[in-house]
């Protein structure tokens, strides 16, 4: 025996030791852990503020204490005598020469109340990937701002960032208030423009505070220098806030990292469960093989399990030998994820070489590799309008919307709603770095989990049933402009000669279909691609749809076209300028845009881009509902599209 | 899930993507409680296998002989493989902590570590770094991307986004893997308590030969110890918060004899647990210089 301890306390008597841990354990183990960052620009101050947070819950051990006595002597940016708290965190000798944050710093702390993790990231844009590094871990941003010089090109860029991976709470810190003598205008006015940015970003929650991290103004307590800030300081903040993700509840997904196979009696699947739950008896798939079987048992080293959840790392043994190997996903026989091989996702680049659609790169979605291209850039974000440029290729740092090509089709989720299953890497073949970050939004409609069903009865055969040719009529136009009222005369009209018709609006759809979709751009682009989708299908049934949709963008319209089909789209431009639609103002919708209360409304504070070659226009502001409804019946007929020749008997 | 909890899952998780995805993994093993944890987690992310690669261990020579011995009874108890190198030309040259300073590090530690990697042709390596441990660690990643020259780039560190991994290497080049990056100090020691892992002695106060050398307290573990004229040995009541080679470890006094002892003594402790580590404190970027030569 060579005096290995033991791990109990020695005598029967717990010792006052082992009580010591005992209420510490007590109190701290099942205490929250929070995942933030502080990003914002460079010089913002968000080294210093760690530091600062750090030393101010005295989680600065005494030798480190000195030895950044002595740092900041030699490197130190805040002048003689005065301790330079950033360089607790810019560890790296180039960082310290420089005087900024190259990459993030990691650090642990505790207080009363939580657990948490802060990375620090580099504000610097050359850095950017690195602040995504720390981003796609973390829960909440600390997004700072120099008092003096405000929203800059870099917040909204690490705004947009943080947006992209998922973050729902941001703490808006205005600081270096003392530099503008903690005056209560300077932060209102950073406020008022952040917000609007910010709510475009679909944020949910964004808490303003005003602090200086050089004097320790409001980050520990409130400030006597801001008598006037009445909300919480930092750390009170984080220590409340409530950013609970609830991964038990959604899907069960397991990627297998392992095939575990110690002996001929024993084959195991090793991976952690990223989301949902299992229990033994569970009927499982195998994805992509698609091969079905149930959970024989749940083994860990520490016995087997009944049940294992969210987060926990286990390996599973089935009741049937099917083929399973690393890559592969374990899911719910009855919930199982889409299957994908050609996706939209949002893609943020990271490497100096630019993206080369139609390159081949290693795409790394958990534990399964494949090759995959990106077959096409939709646009590119300008960072400081959120504005969507077309782009031939996305350059270092750049964040853009690309469709995705992978070799096999393989189970996704959206990345809105699992970080695990909704996101991947891309990697150069050939230097072997990390390329591109992925976040799946969709997958388009050529991949699906079904093969395609070979129809029997074709767009021909109901055609000729009901005696029409099905076409999508899209009408676009300003709100207010027409399109529902002429929807739906028309639609009674079609209906009294006989015709079978059906109407697709914009506002109805919102309350229904897509009811789980708001306004930023991501969503508008869904809304479409849903409408245009069951447009299609529709038409497919042989019905005249008639789809009223504001469809501001010709980019959108047009994509419609080329889903729908060139001969079956009808592009009717109702057509009104924005005086006579909010004369008119059915809904009341104009008064509240023009009076700010409403953002991104059509035709006042966003674009409404006029169809360059519409099919039909219908001018509204001239002529009847009655004549405009005339109109397009009078071109339905001349181009044949409400008799069929042939009998009409059907099949 | 616990904090605790949720810690081992994550490493579970990273020893797994290292198993998986590189052609000759190893892990290293310097015997200290890091080590021991990453032993434990390594049985517990192959359970039923055993780890699916050797253990390595760089041995100066001048470790405490009670972590060689500890070292020998716990790999048999685990039955996993073990690789122990020392490097050949330090012995030849008869290269000591006493004698050769600084170099003496590099010699047996540095270019030791890099002459079994190479040897081995080792792609991905385990190592029992923490973030917590140090300023220029608490930056690096966890998949840690090493040249063909065992060379770690700061400055151009590959992005690493959510838990996927990218451990490709080209021939030559090399991962070093930190499975335990996210635990600190006190996590490792709550868990060795919660999990009843064993520790090396040395960690728990008694009473130890040590001299008082440079404001340190270094303990004379064996005659090689070369004392100073009006030097002798005193017993003191010691314990060690890290462990390396024995003339390079300073001591703590301390009364702390058992894990509880430890666990809230460093409650309410004031100094950081490198402070015991005279490697460290020749400068302030120290230890970033000895990463970027291939020091773990
Ligand atoms: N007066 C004043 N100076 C500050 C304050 N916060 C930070 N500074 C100074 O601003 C400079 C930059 O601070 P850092 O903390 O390094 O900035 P950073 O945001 O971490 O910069 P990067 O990480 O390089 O992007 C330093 O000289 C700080 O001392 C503040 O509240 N008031
Ligand atoms: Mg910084």
């Amino acid at each position: 025996m060579d005096g290995t301890p033991s791990n109990a306390a020695p005598s029967a008597h717990p010792s006052l030791a082992a009580q010591r841990v005992q209420t510490y354990l007590e109190k701290h183990e099942d205490k929250g852990l929070l995942r933030l960052l502080t990003c914002g620009s460079v010089d913002d101050g968000k080294s210093t503020l760690i530091g600062r947070l750090l030393h101010d819950t005295k989680q600065v051990f005494d030798d480190l204490m000195s030895a950044l006595e002595r740092d900041s002597k030699v490197s130190g940016t805040t002048g003689p005598g005065r301790v330079d708290y950033a360089l607790l965190l810019d560890g790296l000798q180039a960082e310290r020469e420089q005087g900024i944050t190259i990459d993030a710093a990691y650090r642990y702390f505790n207080t009363e109340k939580r657990k948490f993790v802060v990375a620090d990231a580099p504000g610097h844009e050359q850095y950017t990937r690195n602040m995504c590094t720390a981003a796609s871990t973390a829960e909440l941003a600390i997004l700072l701002v120099d008092a003096r010089k405000g929203v800059i090109t870099q917040t909204r860029r690490h705004t947009y960032v943080c947006s992209l991976m998922g973050i729902k709470t941001v703490v808006l810190a205005v600081n270096k208030m003392d530099l503008r003598d903690y005056d209560q205008g300077v932060f209102d006015a950073i406020v008022a423009a952040y917000l609007p940015f910010a709510a475009k970003l679909g944020i949910d929650t964004v808490t303003c505070i005003p602090l200086s991290a050089l004097e320790g103004d409001n980050i520990v307590a409130p400030s006597p220098h801001m008598p006037w800030y009445t909300g919480p300081a930092l750390l009170p903040f984080l220590e409340e806030v409530d950013v609970a993700t609830d991964r038990e509840h959604s899907s069960f997904r397991f990627p297998v990292q392992w095939v575990n196979r110690p002996n001929l009696d024993f084959r195991g699947f090793s991976g952690t469960v990223v989301s949902g739950a299992i229990s033994v008896g569970d009927g499982v798939s195998t994805l992509p093989s698609g091969q079905k079987s149930k959970v024989a048992r749940i083994v860990t080293k520490d016995g087997d399990l009944a049940r294992a959840v969210a987060g926990q790392a286990v390996t599973l043994t089935l009741t049937d030998e099917i083929d399973v190997s690393r890559g592969d996903m374990l899911v719910p026989t009855e919930d199982q994820p889409a299957m994908g091989d050609h996706f939209t996702a949002n893609l943020i680049w990271m490497d100096s070489n630019a993206l080369m659609p139609g390159r081949e790169y290693l795409v790394r979605m958990g534990p399964r590799q494949t090759r995959g291209q990106v077959t096409s850039i939709k646009h590119k974000i300008d960072v400081n309008t959120m504005d969507e440029r077309p782009a031939p290729t996305l350059e270092l740092n750049d964040v853009g919307l690309v469709n995705l090509s992978i070799d096999r089709a393989l189970p996704f989720d959206p990345y809105t709603e699992n970080r695990d299953t909704g996101s991947f890497i891309l990697i150069d073949r050939l230097t072997n770095a990390t390329v591109g970050a992925g976040m799946i939004q969709f997958s388009l409609w050529r991949s699906t989990n079904l093969a395609w069903q070979h129809l029997e009865i074709g767009p021909e055969q109901r055609a000729r049933q009901k005696g029409q040719r099905p076409c999508v009529l899209w009408l676009t136009g300003l709100s207010g402009s027409g399109k529902s009222t002429i929807a739906n005369l028309l639609d009674k009209r079609l209906y009294a000669e006989g015709h079978h018709a059906t109407m697709l609006d914009g506002d109805n759809v919102r309350h229904g279909l897509n009811n789980d979709l708001g306004f930023t751009a991501q969503d508008r682009v869904e809304n479409i691609r849903r409408v245009t989708e069951v447009a299609s299908l529709m038409a497919d049934a042989g019905l005249i749809t008639l789809v009223s949709f504001i469809s501001p963008y010709r980019e959108e319209r047009n994509s419609a076209k080329v889903r729908i089909g060139d001969a079956r789209f009808v592009e009717i431009y109702v057509k009104a300028d924005v005086a006579t639609c909010a004369e008119r103002d059915p809904k009341g919708l104009y008064k509240k845009a023009l009076a700010g209360e409403i953002k991104n409304f059509t035709g006042v504070d966003a674009p409404y881009e006029e169809p360059l070659d519409p099919t039909v226009t219908v001018d509204t502001a001239n002529s009847t509902p009655e004549e405009a409804v005339e109109l397009i019946l009078d071109w339905l007929r001349a181009q044949g599209f409400l008799s069929v020749e042939g009998d009409g008997s059907g099949i | 899930m616990k904090h605790l909890d949720s810690l081992e899952a994550e490493s579970i998780h990273i020893l797994r993507e290292t198993a998986a995805q590189f052609q000759r993994p190893v892990l290293m093993y310097s015997i200290g409680k890091d080590s021991s944890v990453l032993m434990h987690l390594a049985r517990k992310a192959f359970f039923p296998s055993r780890p699916p690669f050797p253990f390595l261990h760089i041995d100066t020579t001048w470790k405490f002989h009670e972590m060689i011995a500890f070292r020998d009874r716990r790999v048999a108890e685990e039955e996993v493989d073990l690789i122990v190198h020392t490097n050949p030309d330090g012995l030849e040259n008869k290269v000591t902590p006493f004698t050769h300073g600084a170099a003496y590090t590099d010699i047996m530690k540095t270019q030791a570590l890099r002459q079994a990697l190479t040897a081995g042709g080792y792609d991905g390596v385990i190592g029992g770094a923490r973030r917590d441990e140090e300023k220029s660690r608490a930056k690096e990643r966890v998949f840690s991307f090493r040249d063909a020259h065992h060379r770690w780039d700061p400055k151009n560190q590959k992005p690493e986004l959510w838990n996927t991994y990218n451990g490709r290497t080209n021939k030559g080049e090399s991962v070093r893997v930190f499975p335990l990056s996210n635990w600190t100090e006190l996590d490792i020691w709550l868990y060795i308590l919660r999990e009843g892992i064993p520790v090396v002695p040395l960690y728990l106060a008694k009473d130890r030969p040590v001299v008082e050398r440079d404001g340190a307290l270094i303990m004379v573990d064996d005659d090689r110890f070369p004392l100073l004229p009006n030097e002798t040995p005193m017993m003191k009541s010691v314990r060690f918060r890290t462990l390396g080679c024995y003339p390079l470890t300073g001591a703590i006094e301390s009364e702390a004899a058992t894990l509880h002892e430890i666990i809230a003594e460093m409650l309410v402790a004031r100094t950081s647990e490198r402070q015991g580590r005279l490697i460290d404190q020749d400068q302030s970027a120290s230890m970033e210089l000895k990463k970027q030569e291939g020091y773990f």
